[in-house]
């Protein structure tokens, strides 16, 4: 019964969805900004927004809430993402008068010690129906099985440890390829294209970080030979600058975050290591350019995230709203944000139907097709390379 | 598949990288040793493990920083200034992140230890005291400038002024080192020599005869902590040289938790000590990352740690203020 009801609910959003988006897409289409987007995509015409059909019908108080870092670790990373969450919950409530959606947020600190409180508060919170986060691997694992024993519908728009979809949580769902997508595809970059017979894979101690480096190194077999490990909130790397020197590799691959990466790379360049040096998601930050202060010009970023620039309603939207360009994984967010507000829309009301919308879910967002596997994982999997070039970062081209 | 082992044990890069981690830890290690001398200081005085000494660094950092953005400088790009404005900007900041440091750290005594003290309170009272004022101003710090580093400014980028053994000595790395040394010996100096000192030593040795011969406790404590806060604001100025990333509000954890081993290391409550201690810290450090990999830096400072606490409880030049000779 309800699920025919919701099948019928879908069937008219998607259909006006499409007609919405026709028209929001008009000249939208060829404008890209200033000639770096590269192959950038732009809109897809039939993409889901969190306008909807402006038909949604829910109860007052509906709320769905954002657990990730607001101020704690990385936070940068961490607001790219609640800021397009609020900005898809707050078109969707301007064009939906019946159903005016909340966001609650939780900062969660950005790593696994600090994050089940303020986590568990969200569950704790009745009128919390779904959950967009959280952003990092460690955290999410953390959190992961009270989330799932509460059965909370939890879709991450850039957690990317494959680990996180094997551990028989029913809840939970990745909204972007994960690291067994993105460090086969660097590895394959950097012997392919960088043409390196020698790479130096150095890694931080975080959840994410080690999974990447294990699939990098994995990729690049016998040409890994040297490794080296940093400590989270390390800034002092002399000694693994010394190590790279000796080695002389032809390409280092960092994974981890930028707020390690920002001081290593000034470090390396400082020692005049001029070797071409790749990061990760993790790094690809606005902070990274910030913090490195010239020496990231040069550096490559991997990233299983869509470039944005070609969304071009969405890009200006978020421009206006917050005064800065969207930042990595912020199209993600919004592309997730849409789908638990296209639940709510429909009627769900409780938990467990949201949970059941998303595990049933197939629909084109702004960055790619969303329809996840059993476990969580998405079946059309987009990996971008980024280079930083002056103090911006560019689109280079779609590696996998 | 290309398994990486636990545990490294590459003698070659030990040895090939022997000079530079030794002189790399000397420049990193006297940071710790100044920060360490603020633990070492307080601890003489009051038995009390100050632990918001490490937020008192931190302040120093700002006091840097701001005072960089005060003086016009912006972060990106280095300046283009004569090599006489430089120092002279750096002396400046460096003078402003002491008084800061010094400043916050007498006001942190009187807010927060001295009703303690007023009041007989028990040595655990101090402690989750300091623990809690350490959380308290990193709070306020996160609060008042964000979570993010603060964008880098960098006024003199390190260049190789010369090499000893193949091993590049930066000229940062001799600022540092050198001013450290020249604030250690006046620290010292002013401990073991002046009159104020020896009322330091007095009171780490018996307080109540000291109180008893004249010496005002009260006046001493403030100006250990004085002391101890404008080490570290010095601190503050080098570690933003070496860092210029480090302006960030818990930059201080991890540097304060090493300076504390420092401390105990080479026998807390002892200057020497504080300094051989930080020295030996920043080297072994680099040493054991070489030798072990880099998951291995931290073990191997604690272990080490843990070795020489065995055989000299005290610490390498053992404990106490009140014995140290002039």
């Amino acid at each position: 019964m309800i699920r025919r009801r919701l099948a019928a609910a879908g069937a008219l959003v998607a259909a006006v969805a499409l007609v919405l988006s026709g028209c929001a897409n008009q000249g939208g289409g060829q404008a890209q900004g200033g000639g770096q987007a590269a192959g950038a995509p732009s809109q897809p015409s039939d993409a889901a927004l969190p306008a909807g059909n402006g038909q949604g019908r829910c109860a007052p108080g509906t709320s769905i809430g954002y657990a990730g870092t607001i101020a704690g670790q990385n936070a940068a990373l961490g607001i790219a993402i609640v800021n397009a969450a609020q900005l898809a919950v707050d078109q969707h409530n301007q064009a939906n008068p019946n159903c005016q959606v909340t966001l609650v947020r939780a900062d969660t600190g950005g790593t696994p010690d600090t994050a089940v409180g303020p986590t568990t508060a969200l569950i704790n919170n009745p009128a919390v129906l779904g959950i967009v986060g959280l952003p990092f691997s460690g955290e999410s694992r953390a959190v992961g099985p009270a989330l799932n024993a509460a059965g909370l519908v939890n879709i991450t728009p850039s957690a990317t440890n494959p680990g996180l979809t094997q551990n028989g949580w029913t809840n939970f769902f990745r909204g972007l390829g994960n690291d067994a997508v993105q460090g086969p595809a660097v590895g394959r970059y950097i012997q392919q294209r960088l043409n390196a017979q020698k790479v130096c894979v150095i890694k931080d101690d975080s959840d994410y970080g080690i999974g990447l480096a294990q699939q990098v190194t994995q990729t690049l077999g016998p040409a890994a030979s040297c490794q080296a490990d940093v400590k989270t909130n390390q800034r002092e790397f002399s000694a693994i600058v010394g190590q790279v020197q000796q080695q002389a590799p032809q390409a280092i691959f960092y994974a981890g975050y930028y707020q390690e990466a920002a001081p290593l790379i000034q470090q390396l360049r400082d020692a005049g290591v001029q070797t071409t040096f790749i990061g990760p998601d993790g790094v690809k930050d606005e902070q990274y350019v910030v913090n490195a202060a010239g020496s990231a010009d040069g550096s490559l970023l991997s990233c299983p995230c869509v470039p944005q620039e070609g969304f071009t309603d969405f890009s200006n939207a978020y421009r206006q709203a917050f005064g800065v360009a969207p930042q990595t994984y912020s199209a993600e967010s919004y592309d997730v944000t849409t789908i638990l507000l296209r639940g709510l829309d429909s009627g769900i009301a409780d938990r467990a139907g949201l949970l059941n919308f998303v595990r049933t879910y197939n629909g084109q967002g702004l960055t790619k097709r969303f329809q996840w596997s059993p476990t969580g994982e998405l079946t059309a999997t987009p990996v971008w390379m980024y280079r930083v070039q002056g103090n911006q970062i560019v689109t280079d081209t779609q590696i996998g | 598949m290309h398994a990486e082992p636990w545990i490294n044990f590459d003698v070659g890069l030990f040895f090939d990288r022997f000079w530079a981690n030794t002189i790399n830890g000397l420049a990193y290690g006297s940071i710790y040793a100044l920060v360490a001398l603020g633990y070492t200081l307080v601890y003489g005085v009051l038995q009390l493990i100050n632990f918001a000494h490490s937020e008192i660094f931190v302040l120093g950092v700002f006091g840097t920083y701001l005072t960089f953005l005060a003086l016009g400088f912006e972060p990106g790009a280095l300046p283009n200034l004569p090599l006489p404005a430089i120092i002279l900007d750096l002396v400046l900041a460096g003078l402003v992140a002491m008084a800061v440091s010094g400043l916050a750290a007498v006001g942190l005594e009187r807010v927060a230890y001295r009703p303690l003290r007023r009041r007989n309170a028990p040595r655990l009272a101090f402690l989750i005291t300091a623990i809690g004022a350490s959380f308290a101003i990193q709070q306020v710090i996160r609060i008042w400038r964000g979570s993010n580093p603060e964008g880098t400014i960098r006024l003199v980028p390190p260049s190789p002024v010369f090499t000893i053994f193949g091993a590049t000595v930066t000229n940062l790395q001799i600022v540092i080192i050198l001013a450290s040394l020249a604030m250690f010996v006046v620290a010292d100096q002013f401990v073991n020599r002046s009159r104020l000192g020896r009322g330091i030593r007095a009171v780490a040795q018996d307080p109540a005869t000291a109180t008893l011969m004249g010496v005002n406790r009260e006046r001493v404590i403030m100006i250990t902590f004085l002391v101890g806060g404008l080490l570290a604001g010095a601190a503050g100025l080098f570690y933003l040289m070496t860092i210029p990333q480090g302006a960030v509000y818990n930059g201080g954890f991890l540097l304060g938790i090493k300076a504390f081993t420092a401390a105990v290391l080479g026998g807390i409550g002892n200057l020497r000590g504080a300094l051989l201690g930080g020295l030996i810290l920043g080297i072994v450090e680099n040493y054991g990352q070489s030798l072990f990999g880099g998951d291995w830096r931290d073990v191997v400072a604690f272990v080490l740690l843990v070795l020489v606490l065995m055989f000299r409880p005290t610490g390498i030049l053992g404990e106490s203020l009140a014995r140290s000779r002039a």
